[in-house]
């Protein structure tokens, strides 16, 4: 494998060893790898700060690369949303003090109603994308996967270089768009044309949906490096031992989550191609029919439809490519703070790809009332309602797992339980949209907005702080602050259900989504102190984020000095040394002898037994079948 | 102002928080209790969980029998009752799974916190329990997809023969609104001869054209099965009207279409409401660009008399505007095409009924 994959700056030590084989192979030429660990480290000393720090090829850097791009993100997402939450808050309230930072956009103390517009468009692209998939998803998949299938580093290190630099690239120009004249794109984050394909419509669509498009097609080019390198290195580079049902569930997750990304970005791609052509080249994929502007356009027998079947093929695995990291670290954590096996490991992996492969035959969930043919409503609601199953099996398992367990409340545990909260909050309310009939009324409106606000977007955003809390010491070298931990968890907790609660009602209600001001409509007026309470919750809510980027950084250079292993954990990250070099382990990669999850086995001294710990170790704590393999 | 107590109150109990962590880490170091590992904070996070479990669930139950009123709006549709039946049943399904999951969450929480000398129970999988968890939502999801699927394909089937027929177009930014006149037939429309007056672009070539009116407001008669069909000029809207329950998209190039059956008239809805200005509403619900907040039509449901009283006083589009009449009548004859040069004189006179045909 090793010579498959060119590698400038890494030494032939990272290597795969071991494979797809499930039996522990007996160590050999081992003092080779040694000898050449030894020697790259020695290159690495000498390494220019550029390729160190910059445009190094060492997952963890990279990881950190994505952590702390994604948080930037995070914040300028999280201010967008603040302020179309004080036009939604206080629609009669004047916004002119808001005239210095957005100039134009405020006409006579009222906020644009097209900028509102661009507001939730690039809250929403920013959040989904380069938040939650490439913040979340790349920073835990880069950092992660080597670190737990036992690899000195991806299978490219070059490759996953690139796929930092092109996210980088996608986000300085999706960043430049929100400076533009006509503003950024407006059509919201899910750009149905034609809106999205006609500047007459919107100004949004000029300039801005162009930036838009071509910083989405480098993103998808992002999105393909990393997930290809992720699946290679999963299925490649697994150390001897790891067989693929001895990975923690963590790895399950990415690697799934790896290949829906691989098999649903291109079709986003397609379709944002065949966008630019409707923009640019007069072609009709998607406009057919168009009086706009005192003109009729030209373009005949396009489908708006179809574009919606584009984007929701990738637009539905996309939730799940957010999602399904989270879920895996956030049944890692549950299982390491209860002290406790996760409770049916193979009914965890096995509902990760029924949920794997559900998500790409559902999409049309989100088109019941376009005038596609009702027939197709009923197979996707069917569908769809049957991912119930598979989710509702992890929740019980999750449940299982704290059951008589042992519980340490450290600050990642606390934001895996409110996941697991979360995700049941938001997760049941799918179980009406997923449903066609009630679909008809409830479909765009606020109800939708807290449902997958709750299972996609807090939880998912659990999973990453509960990821960051537990992963941070191996990351940094240091603990972020305990304290502020619990307080940052209960403020944002207390927050998102402060916000999203309520905004059930104001969506059971009929209040549409993506409206400027309910104002006109004597139906949707019932709700002006309800609104001014979220936006109230919201704000605060977000402001709460900061005690948690201040506990970051402050953590990075001030934090307590960690250990190897702080939170006694079973698998092999916490083998490594407290600050992992290049190539991950000083000496030999450690085999693997057994799964990792061996919390408070029954007969063993102590309360973990890491996963390259082999069985004739522990006589005292084998359970029959381990005996077996023992001798 | 409730909404700023309570967020007070929120803030104010953080800051409590905050201080009893802090404070805890100093009396256990003057107590000699501390240790760098499980101290005190995790007795007060697994009492915080209890805590966000009863007062959480009490605030939930609160605001949301507080609220229940103003998220039910009066509903006047046939099919709009039956889908209120579905939604309220399903929210007490999962309103019992919520429950249950919720409260094991946190119970389990607050009970298997750490004790020293405790040791976690090792139990790794169990098949049996797996297949019942795994069963008994798919046996509740079955059901509630049955349900659903009968009712969407009732819901979304054909109309009945006797429909109202009405037709809606989406325009950056209202409705217009046509009916199919004497004659029943919607006349041919075509994009290319829209302009200023002629915003429909009706085809008067076409002789069902000739009787086809336009409105304002969308009127309705009560009792009777109602098609709107929908068309959208320009980007995509959706016809959404929450007190019928009905909503669908208005795609360019692809006509669309929505039965109901209104159940109450806007005279009965504003003496019941006790509101006299009280309107059934259409919104637009598919973002369509700056004012698409403010696209909205007011929808009229008659008694069916009324209702056929009203439909013989209007006057066709033809009549309204005989210089678009005279235009195409012009065209036909020399086969040029003056349409977009007619002349754009807003409210003519009426001309005498049909007389000119």
């Amino acid at each position: 494998m090793s010579d498959m994959t060119p590698k400038p700056n890494l030494s032939p030590g990272v290597q795969t060893q071991g494979g797809i084989g499930s039996a522990p192979v007996p160590a050999t030429e081992h003092g080779d790898h040694i000898h050449h660990h030894e020697h790259d480290e020695h290159e690495h000393h000498d390494q220019h700060w550029m390729w160190k720090y910059v445009f190094s090829q060492d997952h963890k850097q990279i990881a950190k690369q994505f952590l702390i791009t994604g948080m930037l993100w995070a914040i300028i997402g999280g201010t967008l949303s603040s302020l179309f939450r004080l036009q939604l808050g206080w629609p009669e309230g004047t916004m002119e003090w808001l005239k210095p930072v957005l100039g134009g956009w405020i006409q006579a103390g009222k906020l644009n109603p097209e900028f509102y517009l661009a507001l939730v468009t690039m809250h929403g692209t920013i959040m989904v994308f380069f938040v939650l998939t490439a913040g979340l998803s790349g920073t835990f998949s880069n950092f992660l996967i080597p670190l737990q299938v036992g690899a000195r580093d991806m299978a490219s290190g070059f490759m996953n270089m690139l796929s930092y630099w092109f996210f980088f690239l996608s986000s300085i120009i999706m960043f430049s768009s929100l400076f533009i004249e006509t503003g950024p794109a407006a059509a919201g984050w899910t750009i149905y044309p034609p809106l999205s394909a006609l500047p007459q419509a919107i100004p949004g669509s000029g300039a801005g949906m162009t930036l838009w498009l071509v910083s989405m097609v480098f993103f998808i080019v992002s999105q393909l490096l990393g997930g290809v390198n992720y699946v290679t290195t999963v299925i490649n580079m697994r150390t001897r031992g790891m067989s693929m049902s001895k990975l923690p569930l963590t790895i399950w997750a990415f690697f799934l989550t790896a290949i829906l990304g691989i098999l649903s970005f291109p079709v986003l791609f397609s379709a944002a191609l065949l966008l630019v052509f409707d923009r640019s080249f007069g072609t009709s994929f998607f406009l057919s029919d168009i009086y706009i502007a005192g003109q009729a356009l030209s373009n005949q027998g396009g489908s708006p439809v179809l574009f919606q079947h584009l984007f929701w093929f990738l637009g539905h695995p996309e939730v799940y490519i957010v999602i399904m990291p989270a879920m895996g670290m956030v049944s890692e954590v549950l299982a390491t703070n209860a002290r406790k096996p996760i409770f049916g490991y193979r009914a965890m992996i096995g509902s990760l790809i029924g949920i794997s492969l559900l998500s790409f035959v559902v999409w049309a969930h989100h088109m019941f009332v376009t005038g596609m043919n009702p027939f197709l409503g009923s197979v996707f609601m069917f569908l769809t309602l049957i991912i119930a199953v598979p989710s509702g099996v992890k929740v019980f398992n999750w449940l299982a797992t704290l059951w008589r367990g042992n519980i340490r409340f450290t600050a990642a545990m606390l934001f895996a339980i409110g996941f697991v909260s979360l995700f049941i909050s938001g997760g049941l309310t799918g179980i009406i949209l997923g449903n066609a009939t009630l679909d008809i009324q409830m479909h765009n409106t606020y109800f939708v907005v807290a449902h997958f606000h709750l299972v996609m977007g807090s939880s998912a955003f659990f999973g990453l702080f509960a990821g960051v809390y537990h992963w941070f010491p191996k990351m940094f070298g240091r603990m972020m602050d305990e304290k502020l931990g619990y307080i940052h968890f209960w403020l944002t907790f207390c927050g998102v259900y402060l916000v999203f609660m309520p905004m059930h009602y104001v969506g059971i209600a009929g209040f549409p989504r993506r409206y400027y001001a309910w104002t006109g409509f004597d139906a949707f007026s019932q709700f002006a102190d309800m609104n001014k309470f979220i936006s109230i919750a919201a704000i605060i809510a977000f402001l709460g984020q900061f005690i948690f980027i201040f506990n970051f950084f402050y953590s990075i250079f001030r934090g307590r000095r960690a250990t190897e292993n702080p939170w006694n954990s079973t698998t092999l990250e916490w083998t490594t040394p407290v600050e992992p070099g290049h190539g991950n382990w000083p000496g030999e990669i450690p085999a693997v002898y057994r799964w990792p999850y061996d919390y408070s086995k029954p007969g063993s001294d102590v309360d973990f037994i890491p996963q390259n710990v082999p069985y004739s170790q522990t006589q005292s704590s084998n359970l029959p079948y381990e005996q077996e393999l023992a001798d | 102002m409730t909404a700023l107590t309570i967020l007070l109150v929120l803030v104010l109990l953080l800051v409590v928080f905050g201080l009893l962590f802090r404070l805890q880490i100093f009396t256990s170091i003057f107590s000699g209790t501390f240790t760098r590992d499980i101290g005190t904070s995790n007795s007060v996070n697994a009492i915080l969980m209890l805590v966000f479990m009863i007062g959480g669930g009490a605030w939930f139950a609160y605001s949301f029998v507080e609220n229940f009123s103003k998220m039910n709006p009066p509903i006047a549709s046939v099919h709009g009752h039956q889908m209120e039946r579905m939604f309220w049943i399903t929210m007490a399904v999962i309103g019992v799974a919520f429950a249950i999951t919720q409260a094991l969450l946190f119970w389990y929480a607050y009970k298997y916190q750490h004790k020293e000398g405790r040791r976690a129970y090792f139990f790794a999988h169990n098949n049996t329990i797996e297949v019942i968890w795994t069963i008994i939502p798919a046996i509740v999801m079955a059901s509630l997809i049955f349900a659903g699927w009968k009712a969407w394909t009732r819901i979304t089937g054909p109309a009945p023969k006797n429909s109202v027929v009405v037709e809606v177009m989406g325009k950056q930014f209202n409705w217009l609104v046509r009916y199919p006149g004497r004659d029943m037939k919607l006349g041919v429309i075509n994009y290319r001869m829209i302009d200023a007056v002629n915003e429909w672009g009706f085809d008067l070539s076409d002789k069902s054209s000739l009787d086809d009116f336009t409105t304002n407001e969308i009127h309705v008669p009560k009792g009777v099965p109602v098609l709107i069909k929908i068309r959208s000029r320009d980007v995509l809207h959706a016809v959404y009207m929450p007190h019928f329950r009905v909503q669908m998209y208005a795609v360019p190039g692809m006509p669309t279409r929505f039965w109901f059956t209104p159940t109450t008239t806007t005279d009965e809805m504003r003496a019941k409401l006790g509101n006299p200005k009280f309107n059934y509403e259409l919104a637009c619900n598919q973002v369509c660009g700056g004012s698409h907040f403010a696209m909205k039509a007011t929808v009229i449901v008659d008694e069916p008399d009324d209702y056929q009283n009203w439909y013989a006083a209007q006057q066709s589009f033809a009549q309204k505007n005989p210089d678009v009449l005279a235009a195409f009548k012009q065209k036909a004859k020399s086969m040029v095409t003056p349409v977009a040069t007619a002349p754009q004189e807003k409210e003519a006179a009426p001309v005498p009924l049909a007389a000119s045909y």
